[in-house]
Formats: C-alpha cells, sequence, structure tokens
C-alpha cells in the first residue's frame, strides 16, 4: 500500500535509527512511503498551548500536502506525539466547517487546502487495522520466542481514547501486547506501560520527569522486562537517552534497552539488529542482540 | 421511552479493603450480588454491605452523579460508582469480576474512602477559588457577556469528585503538584471577567515550581473526568492565557520553553531540538546558550550530549544547525506564522462549547478564551 508518509522531527533529529528503520522494514511490508519532506513540524502539543490557530494551520498544511499523494490510501507517522498533537488539530478541523474554512483561508497562499476526513495513522495502527497481524504473522523470518518485551505506548496515543478513535471495536490501547504477541515475543504487563515518560517536562521539572522515567523503566526490570517498545521517540529521548541520569534519580541501575517500533517489527522480520540502527541507542540493547545471535545459532 | 425489561443477575464485585487503624495490610474481599444489569456499582456495594458485610466502607450521597462523592477507581479506571452501569464494568473487567479500588494519589480512610481534605480541598483552596474583586459595587447586577460566562461554564460543571486527581500522573512523582481539578478552579476565576486580579494569579501560578508548568500534558485527567471538563485543557488556556497573552516569564522555564519551540519551528519548520534546552533555560536565542542557568544545564547534561554523539545517535552536523524544510515551504510557513500572529486577539475554537457540525442544525461560532475572539461569522464558502 502507499501512504503519505510523516516521519516527524525527532525521527530525523536526535533518534535518526527510528526513521532509517522505519525506511528498512517498509519494504518488506510492501508498504511504500512517499515522505511528506515539505511538511512542518506538528508543534508536538506545545505550539497549540502558545496558539491554538496556529497549531491547527500548521497541521491543516501537512494535512494538505498529504491529500495531494496521488494514490496514497492514508496519512501514517512513526510518532505517538505527532499523532496526538495532530488528532487534536484534526479534531477541531474536522468539526466546524467555519473553523476549517478560516484556516485554509490561511493556507490559500501556498495553494493548499484541507478537506474534512483525512486518515491519519501511527505505524502501530496501519500494522493492525490495514496489514492485520494474521497477515503479519505469517510473515515473521525470526518469531521472537522467548524475547520479553514490555509495551511503551507514550500518552500521545492511547489518551483521550475519544479523539483516537479507540472504543471496544477499536482497541487501539492495547495493539502493542498483540503486535509482540503476533510477532512470537513475550508480552511484559507492567505497572507504567500506558503512563508518562516524563519528556514533556524535562526542562521545567527536570527531576519529576526522571523520576517518572525511572520509576516505569525499573517497573519493567522488576517484571522481567528484556527490553521494552515504543512508537514514541520522544518517549525514547527520556528512557533511553536519559536513562543514565533517571538511573542517578531513582538510585538504582536498569540498563533496560528501549527499542522503536520498526525496530522490533525488522527484527522479526529477520533484519539484523546493526543495519535497524541498535547500536545507536544510548543504553545499548544487549539483551535484545544476544538473543537475536542465540536464535541464529541455534537455527544453524 | 419505554425500556426493556432486564431480569436481575449476578455479578461479583472484588472490593479493596484496607484500615489503616487496624494495622494489617489491604486485601481483596468478594462478594456476588443480584441485581438488574443496567444497575450501578455503586447499587452493587451498597448490597454487598447491606447483605454480607456492614463494615465496608464507600461514601455516596445522591447517587445521581451530581454530588461527586462516589470517586472510586473501577478496574483501574477513575469513575463515580453510582455513573457506572453493572454490565458495562463487567465487560470491562478482567476476568468477569468488577474490580473497585479507592482513588489514587490520596490517602485512604477506610476501604473505598480517601481523604480528600488532605490532597483535593487543599489544592482548591491554594487557587483562591473566589472571585477577588474590591473595587465599589455596582448598583445592580455585574452585566457580564454571555460568551465569556459559557467560556467558563466547562470549568464550572466540576463536581469535585476528584477522579482527575486520582490519576494525575505530574502527582505521582511530585505530590505538590497543584493539580488538575485546582487549575481547572483556576481558571473559572481567570476566566471570569468580574476577577480583578486575573494577571495576579496568573503569575503566581505561573511562578510557583508546582504551578501551570509541572503538568506533563499526560492527558489522564482529560479521560478520567465523568463531567467533560477536560481539566489539562483548562491548563494549557492558562498557559496561553499567561505566556502569549500576558507575557509572564516564570522561572520555571516554562514560558521559554513554549516561545522556543514556537520560534525555532518558525525558523527551521522543523524542530531543532539541539537548540531546545538552551533556550528553555537560558533565553529564546541563539545566544541562550552562554546565559549562566543554561551553562549549568548543559554542563550537567555534558555526559549525555557526549554518549548520544559518540554513539552516532546524534548527527552532529544536525547537533550544530538543525534540520529545515526546503526554503520556499519554509517561507509558506513563515506566512502561517505573520499571518496568524498578527490578528489582533487569538482565535481559540472550544468544542466543548460549539459542539461538532452534525451534532448541531446551523454551525454556530465559536468561543473564546482569555483574550481570545470568536471565529469571524462570515468566512469564505466551506470547504464541505
Amino acid at each position: 500500500m502507499k501512504v503519505a508518509y510523516w516521519p516527524g522531527c525527532v525521527s530525523r533529529g536526535f533518534t535518526p535509527e527510528l526513521h532509517g528503520s522505519m525506511a528498512k522494514v517498509a519494504p518488506l511490508l510492501d508498504i511504500e512511503l512517499v515522505e511528506l519532506d515539505r511538511a512542518n513540524c506538528c508543534g508536538c502539543g506545545v505550539i497549540a498551548e502558545h496558539n491554538q490557530e496556529l497549531a491547527d494551520t500548521l497541521n491543516a498544511r501537512t494535512f494538505a500536502l498529504a491529500q495531494q499523494v496521488q494514490g496514497a490510501e492514508l496519512m501514517m507517522n512513526i510518532c505517538s506525539t505527532c499523532q496526538g498533537a495532530q488528532s487534536e488539530c484534526q479534531e477541531r478541523l474536522d468539526a466546524n466547517a467555519q473553523y476549517r474554512a478560516h484556516v485554509n483561508e490561511t493556507l490559500a497562499g501556498e495553494g493548499l487546502s484541507y478537506e474534512k476526513g483525512l486518515t491519519n495513522k501511527n505505524f502501530l495502527w496501519l500494522l493492525v487495522e490495514e496489514i492485520g497481524l494474521d497477515k503479519l504473522r505469517s510473515m515473521v523470518k525470526r518469531p521472537l520466542t522467548n524475547l520479553k518485551v514490555g509495551p511503551f505506548y507514550g500518552c500521545y496515543i492511547v489518551r483521550p481514547r475519544n479523539r483516537l478513535g479507540i472504543d471496544s471495536e477499536n482497541q487501539r490501547d492495547q495493539y502493542l501486547e498483540r503486535l509482540i504477541d503476533a510477532l512470537g515475543g513475550t508480552v511484559i504487563e507492567y505497572a507504567g506501560m500506558r503512563k508518562c515518560c516524563g519528556f514533556p517536562i524535562i526542562t521545567m521539572n527536570k527531576e519529576a520527569s526522571l523520576k517518572q522515567a525511572g520509576m516505569h523503566l525499573g517497573d519493567a526490570l522488576d517484571a522481567d522486562a528484556d527490553c521494552l517498545v515504543t512508537p514514541c521517540p520522544l518517549c525514547h529521548l527520556n528512557l533511553d537517552m536519559q536513562q543514565p541520569l533517571a538511573e542517578k534519580v531513582v538510585g538504582r541501575e536498569l540498563q533496560m534497552p528501549v527499542l522503536h517500533l520498526p525496530q522490533l517489527v525488522g527484527l522479526a522480520l529477520g533484519l539484523e539488529p546493526k543495519e535497524l540502527g541498535m547500536s545507536r541507542h544510548v543504553v545499548k540493547p544487549t539483551s535484545v542482540i544476544d538473543w537475536s545471535s542465540a536464535v541464529v545459532g541455534a537455527a544453524a | 421511552m419505554a425500556e426493556t425489561h432486564r431480569p436481575p443477575e449476578q455479578f461479583t464485585l472484588r472490593l479493596r479493603r484496607y484500615d489503616p487503624e487496624s494495622g494489617d495490610a489491604p486485601y481483596w474481599d468478594e462478594h456476588t450480588i443480584e441485581l438488574e444489569p443496567h444497575r450501578s456499582v455503586l447499587e452493587g456495594i451498597l448490597q454487598a454491605k447491606a447483605k454480607f458485610d456492614g463494615s465496608i466502607g464507600i461514601r455516596c450521597s445522591c447517587r445521581a452523579a451530581i454530588c461527586g462523592s462516589c470517586g472510586v477507581r473501577i478496574n483501574g479506571e477513575p469513575g463515580l460508582a453510582c455513573h457506572t452501569h453493572l454490565d458495562h464494568a463487567r465487560a470491562y473487567a478482567k476476568d468477569g469480576v468488577i474490580e473497585v479500588e479507592p482513588m489514587g494519589n490520596m490517602p485512604v480512610i477506610k476501604d473505598m474512602i480517601v481523604d480528600m481534605d488532605a490532597v483535593h480541598w487543599k489544592k482548591v483552596k491554594r487557587v483562591t477559588p473566589w472571585l477577588l474583586n474590591e473595587g465599589p459595587q455596582p448598583e445592580r447586577e455585574h452585566i457580564v457577556p454571555r460568551e465569556s460566562m459559557v467560556d467558563i461554564t466547562q470549568t464550572m460543571a466540576c463536581i469535585q469528585c476528584g477522579a482527575c486527581v486520582s490519576d494525575c500522573l505530574a502527582m505521582e512523582v511530585d505530590p505538590g503538584f497543584i493539580g488538575p481539578a485546582a487549575l481547572a478552579k483556576a481558571y473559572r476565576f481567570v476566566g471570569d471577567p468580574r476577577d480583578e486580579e486575573q494577571r495576579e494569579r496568573l503569575i503566581d501560578l505561573s511562578q510557583d515550581p508546582l504551578g501551570i508548568y509541572d503538568c506533563t500534558h499526560c492527558f489522564k485527567c482529560v479521560q478520567a473526568c465523568p463531567k467533560d471538563v477536560n481539566p489539562m485543557g483548562q491548563i494549557m488556556r492558562l498557559r496561553r492565557i499567561a505566556g502569549s497573552d500576558q507575557k509572564i516569564v516564570d522561572q520555571n522555564n516554562g514560558h521559554r520553553h513554549e516561545e522556543t519551540i514556537t520560534t525555532l519551528i518558525k525558523g527551521y519548520g522543523l524542530l531543532h531540538e539541539a537548540e531546545m534546552l538552551p533556550r528553555s533555560y537560558g533565553g529564546n536565542s541563539w545566544f541562550g546558550k552562554f546565559h549562566p542557568a543554561a551553562g549549568k544545564e548543559l554542563l550537567s547534561s555534558l555526559p549525555v550530549v557526549l554518549r548520544a554523539l559518540v554513539k552516532r545517535k546524534v548527527n552532529p552536523k544536525i547537533a550544530m544547525f538543525g534540520h529545515k524544510i526546503p526554503r520556499q515551504d519554509l517561507n509558506a510557513v513563515k506566512k502561517i506564522y505573520e499571518k496568524v500572529e498578527s490578528r489582533p486577539t487569538r482565535y481559540e475554537l472550544n468544542l466543548y462549547v460549539t459542539g461538532y457540525d452534525e451534532d448541531v442544525e446551523e454551525p454556530v461560532a465559536s468561543v473564546v478564551a482569555g483574550n481570545a475572539q470568536s471565529v469571524p461569522q462570515s468566512t469564505e464558502g466551506s470547504t464541505n
């Protein structure tokens, strides 16, 4: 399938291994990525706290660019925060024709216009709803047997439920568990899996921020996880890049590898940890690398 | 409307029991009750109390979702016991047993009863929850524009049940955080044109390290609220009025952080992560990194940055110069900024007030927050 692909900023900045692994995984899943390289940052919720109309207009621009991609079935993102921030703006734009016209007037200078009803799905949602877990299961080359994976969603992709289309039919807040299971892994449930990583307050209240990250990593460790997986690069920054500082704040050694969603999928589809950029993490995913070589060893 | 009669069914409740005075640890207690499926979890608990164990502790009064007394956690989710149907609760229960616990972030007095005074009410009092208006009283009533009152009705819908406090993730690690309920209450007065101390309130709530900038933006309170008060949304409105309109620069880097991200995206089209930290601490310009506050922070973050560079997690070129969208697109983004920011007042759409197009006969003009203004009535042809 062909998608208008919004990688977000952080996946091309401070977590380049995310964008890179998505590019590796897409062809294996028969996803054609048409990158929205002209689009702007979603504002990560912060522009909306500065000026709501500005955030709505900037995202309407991205949506309009996505709607121009010929043959694309939908827009796809790889960031929980982009999903949440964009869904919030889209909710307002779709709710009120008058407001939409008002925003489109600003976009008209560039010859763009957003039409109500764009489908914007995170890679996680696309995997479950468009590709389907049964099909994915059949594509697995290296089942994640005995790999204990803890899901970490990121707030923006699980709340609020109405805005994100989470209900008894679309249990999007349980997709990570189902996905890990479909890839052959063992799901590790722990207290923090749908909680906040702390990233939004890292510059305002560093201690509380790192305490949040450290607490969830510690809970996952206590639940015996080998690694975490997250669809959110901002969570990755706080959980992986800041992990050494989080260790100091919570006063315990953590050493918990955190994988990006496409990395975990890629691993199951037979790609090697290195080509998925796992050597670029601050916390080296030793347990995952060891596991992958052990699996290869067992197969040989 | 005629309701189809459904016969009583059996439901099993698993209640979290705890009596701090007993010295015993908390434990789970199961009771099977029989009621029509549309009856509430509260009625189920009361039946268990009447039939099996009179010592079960639960606070309740109106039984109609208006007094806010019976806030609990049902299957781990916050809610009012009187406002949750038994069949609905069972459908969401992990093993078919409805689990009821006391709310979080507040000490338990007994079983499902928590100490609201020690946390919730203390925090509400913290925000001076009454009108501050010392001026001469008008001879007749205050005449307040309708839009202004409609704007604050959302926060007035709060029934003080504490569900948002119970679930607040900032409070979980930082118990002093003023929190969602109290800050939503603060907006009720900041948004009221009769209040004379709007700016003083905003300075107070911005400067307090436990104030509006301590919210982690996790949407827990938005999800928890049984009355759609949208506490986090109200906190963001307080930030907009404090930062964008009143230009209050706080000691917590809150306003600088917001200005930094807004400016960087205007300049690059994308987020320039490496500039975020020094500017948030030191001031929103390239020179921010040379400010003593930024220097101290950068120094403490140096090991993190170096580790990231060594691991090639961060591309040094991007760390130095950021990444940009093509020039033509950057110009378009700048034009959007110029147009939107040059408006005499901010536009803000509140869906709580306007509703959704399909819900109303005619699209209604939106309203208003703080200094914001409604969307103009006459816009050019709708795209819909």
